[in-house]
């Protein structure tokens, strides 16, 4: 099967105006993914559906990832000779800044006719708050129809061009999208018997204040 | 006289099923085969729209077993999740075990020694047998039999596991792979013990066979039931033996080659035409083949550790990365999908439901079958909502 | 046959407890007199005990597993362990002809309005085993956004049977303590049974889906939180 540089190749080469990114994998397991831009995603998933040499006609697991916002502190050393005439100075220059977060929808495609793979796909949404939908690789695989319709339960990703687009493990009311990682549970811990941590604050809050201590008769 | 078309919808099998209302035909009711029901093998539920008895239109709902185990993953260690992988599917513990194993020792790039594989092998195949029978003997619940031949199989996987009792102490949430090999090695007591109950397997197979596989109401009631086309399949993401009764040949254990399943000689049953009856004999069969995958694997197995001795198990924190391990279970493709960041709790912890998934072309097998028909053809799917729901 | 209750020297205490005698007394025959008389095939009891006999032997169970646990409760009505021994093998899947709810699995929030509402459904005298650890408080999934901790906040529950899962010999020592429990319960005097009394609810309000939560979270006059140990 070709390496990931060769169908990001091919593929550029095919649909010059897609924005495709290789993401390196750092880990044992080296699975390198190819970060696909939301305009051209779904031209790009036939593409790789419908082609002779990969055939990836089955797509295994699609997931949703969430990136929170992330403070990143950038630190600038610059050296400044010592106007006395002694050892230069190391100044530090610290600032920060918000690397706007997004939610990942990934892909994992496999080929049955060809009996390889994986293949790793992603797409990103712009930020988590307003700006969450990416194409729906439904029509493409129909096998992501309910694994997209959990992303958009559990995450908010919204699919466009997805047939049936509803929550599905919650129940309809259900107003937030509990594995982003933000979300905070329902506090309905008013007792617990092995409390510890945030837990153990969120019970304490529920018991009433220790009575004073009766004299024994 | 107004004809007025209540839904059109274009079936996967070729004629589609138009749902008119007119002064000949009645209304059509909606049924919620709901989560309480005996056939749903769970908290399942079907809303099905009826013509009569017939099914027109089918939408499954989830969630009612939704015990958020990927988000308890997250602020667990790899290992601490590792009991709860035993109650994904709750009938088949030991695979899902080792494919959460699988997953992260992909992550770590940790090794197995060879005689955890074969280990790992026997307790795998041992539990396809387990779920297979229990299957079929539920499969036989909806058909009607009512309990006999869920109670022979029962019978077989009291003998099976009592043995993972006598193994890892618990009878099915055995929690018994770990990252770099098993937790407990069986004493020679045990393997020849199961060796012995392997070896009487056919024998039950057999007895089984008698009573249902020629059975004539068994034959006229799954025969051509929730026929599935294999492309509309493959593009659904339909794995297992679901999968393979549609003719196509992708078992995991050959594609992959993931443990020592290259060194066993085994054949990979194909039904030809992926109806009901074709499931079923896919599990009859596969039970054949673990039964010699399981005889090889008893007289070849080698001696030495059953853990890796470089494995770290306090303290374990994989380097920065992802990786999608996945196995044959015994309703599919099971995988497990984790992103590290280098911390002791996995950042992102997915499990890839097999059962889920096989519901994707539930509608589709079901429409233009009875309501009683579509009981039948869940049960050849095989879910378990432990695993759906998550 | 004698309707009227024990006599208070002899309480009335489930079969198999110390104390129990096979025949509680009734008016002014002692225990060895009506033994005596049983041996020559006459039965003395009173009504109440022969009721609850008849209805402790014979219990219904509706089928309803949620979970892993309902794996172990079928397992219990298969032949090795056998549930039948008790009169309970008789699965009802529908919830008007049952007696018992085993609730078996992990309750969610989703489901539980469905579990209030079969309760519901059930005709008097009717009596819940929480069966595992979830649906005791939650089992291992406490930390849960979905998880209800407990079925017992929504429905009161007469047996616990802690383990996940419980064997199924423990279902069967939860269901004998069950049999016990019937077998000590008054129909007459200030402390009768639930379902004869006209002031003790027997259905209880269903929970709504709210935007983050059930509403209401749990049903105040079933279960309270219990308060923290007082330190040591």
């Amino acid at each position: 099967m070709e390496t990931v540089e060769q169908i990001r190749d091919r593929l550029l080469a095919r649909f010059p105006a897609a924005k495709i990114t290789l993401v390196t994998n750092p880990g044992a397991a080296a699975e390198h993914s190819l970060l696909f831009d939301a305009a051209s995603a779904r031209e790009l998933a036939l593409f790789l559906r419908d082609d002779s040499a990969l055939a990836l006609d089955y797509c295994s697991n699609a997931t949703g990832v969430d990136w929170p916002d992330k403070e990143i502190t950038d630190v600038v050393k610059t050296t400044v000779p010592d106007p006395a005439g002694g050892a230069p100075k190391i100044i530090e220059q610290k600032s920060t800044r918000m690397q706007p977060g997004c939610l990942e929808a990934v892909y994992h495609l496999y080929s049955m006719a060809k009996k390889n793979g994986p293949v790793v796909i992603r797409l990103r949404t712009v930020n988590r708050t307003d700006q969450v939908t990416l194409p729906s690789l439904t029509p493409v695989w129909r096998s992501c129809d309910f694994q997209e319709r959990e992303i958009f339960d559990l995450y908010g990703i919204i699919f466009e061009g997805h047939p049936d687009l509803r929550r599905l493990l919650m129940w309809d009311e259900f107003k937030d999208h509990p594995m982003r990682k933000d979300y905070v549970e329902p506090d309905d811990y008013e007792w617990e018997p092995t409390a510890h941590g945030t837990v153990l604050e969120r019970a304490k809050a529920h018991q009433p204040a220790a009575p004073a201590k009766e004299a024994k008769p | 006289m107004s004809i007025s078309d209540l839904s059109f919808l274009p079936s996967a099998q070729g004629p589609s099923v138009r749902a008119v209302r007119d002064q000949f035909h009645g209304d059509l009711l909606e049924v919620s085969m709901g989560p309480q029901h005996p056939s749903t093998h769970g908290v399942f539920r079907m809303v099905a729209t009826l013509d009569g008895e017939l099914i027109v239109k089918l939408k499954p709902v989830f969630g009612y077993l939704h015990r958020n185990h990927e988000k308890i993953a997250e602020n667990t260690t790899y290992l601490g999740s590792m009991p709860y992988t035993d109650r994904l599917d709750y009938l088949c513990s030991m695979s899902t075990n080792w494919a959460y194993a699988l997953a992260v020792e992909k992550l770590a790039g940790q090794s197995v020694p060879d005689r955890a594989q074969y280990l790992r092998i026997i307790m795998a195949e041992l539990t396809r047998l387990v779920n297979h029978a229990c299957l079929v003997g539920f499969l036989f619940n909806d058909l009607g039999t009512s309990f006999t031949p869920l109670l022979y199989a029962f019978r077989e996987r009291e003998k099976i596991i009592d043995l993972f009792e006598s193994l890892s102490g618990s009878r099915m949430m055995c929690n018994y792979q770990r990252f770099g090999g098993c937790r407990i090695d069986p004493t020679p007591e045990w393997l020849k013990a199961a060796s012995t109950l392997v070896d009487n397997f056919p024998r039950f197979l057999d007895e089984y066979e008698t009573m249902l596989t020629g059975n004539e109401i068994m034959l006229a009631r799954t025969q051509g039931i929730g026929r599935l086309d294999p492309k509309h399949a493959i593009n659904a993401g339909i794995t297992g033996p679901v999968l393979r009764a549609c003719g196509v040949d992708y078992d995991v254990r050959k594609v992959d080659g993931y443990g020592f399943y290259p060194r066993f000689n085994f054949r990979v049953p194909l039904g030809a035409h992926g109806d009901t009856y074709d499931r079923y004999m896919m599990r009859i069969l596969e039970m054949r083949e673990s039964v010699k995958i399981l005889q090889q694997a008893f007289k070849e197995l080698p001696e030495g550790p059953i853990m890796d001795p470089k494995a770290k198990i306090r303290g374990f924190r994989p380097k920065a990365g992802e990786a999608y391990g996945r196995l044959e279970g015994p309703k599919g493709e099971l995988g497990f999908y984790l992103i590290s960041d280098g911390s002791p709790n996995p950042y992102r912890y997915r499990v890839r439901p097999p059962s889920l998934i096989n519901l994707t072309l539930l509608e589709e097998m079901c429409l233009g079958h009875t309501i009683a028909d579509s009981v039948v053809i869940l049960g050849s799917i095989d879910i378990v909502l432990g695993e759906v729901d998550r | 046959m004698s309707d009227a209750p024990s006599s208070p020297s002899a309480p009335a205490v489930g079969a198999g407890a110390p104390g129990y005698t096979p025949f509680p007394a009734a008016g002014n025959i002692s225990d060895a007199d009506r033994e005596d008389l049983r041996r020559h095939g006459v039965l003395m009891t009173s009504f109440e005990e022969l009721y609850n006999w008849g209805r402790s032997n014979s219990i219904w169970p509706l089928q309803f597993g949620l979970a892993c646990c309902a794996i172990e409760m079928i397992a219990a009505a298969t032949a090795r362990f056998d549930i039948a021994r008790f009169g309970a093998e008789i699965f009802r899947p529908s919830p008007r002809q049952a007696d018992l709810m085993i609730v078996s699995g992990t309750v969610t929030k989703k489901m539980a309005p469905l579990v209030v509402r079969l309760w519901n459904q059930m005709p008097e005298p009717k009596y819940c085993i929480a069966m595992g650890a979830c649906a005791i408080s939650g089992g291992p999934f406490k930390q849960g956004y979905n998880v209800l901790k407990g079925i017992d906040r929504f429905i009161p529950v007469d047996i616990y049977i802690p383990g996940c899962p419980p064997r199924p010999e423990a279902l069967l020592n939860g269901l004998i303590q069950l049999q016990q429990k019937i077998k000590g319960e008054k129909l007459t005097g200030p402390d009768a049974a639930r379902f004869t009394r006209a002031d003790k609810p027997s259905e209880f309000p269903i929970p709504d889906y709210g935007a983050h939560d059930l509403e209401p979270t749990k049903n105040t006059t079933v279960w309270s939180p219990p308060s923290p140990p007082a330190k040591v």
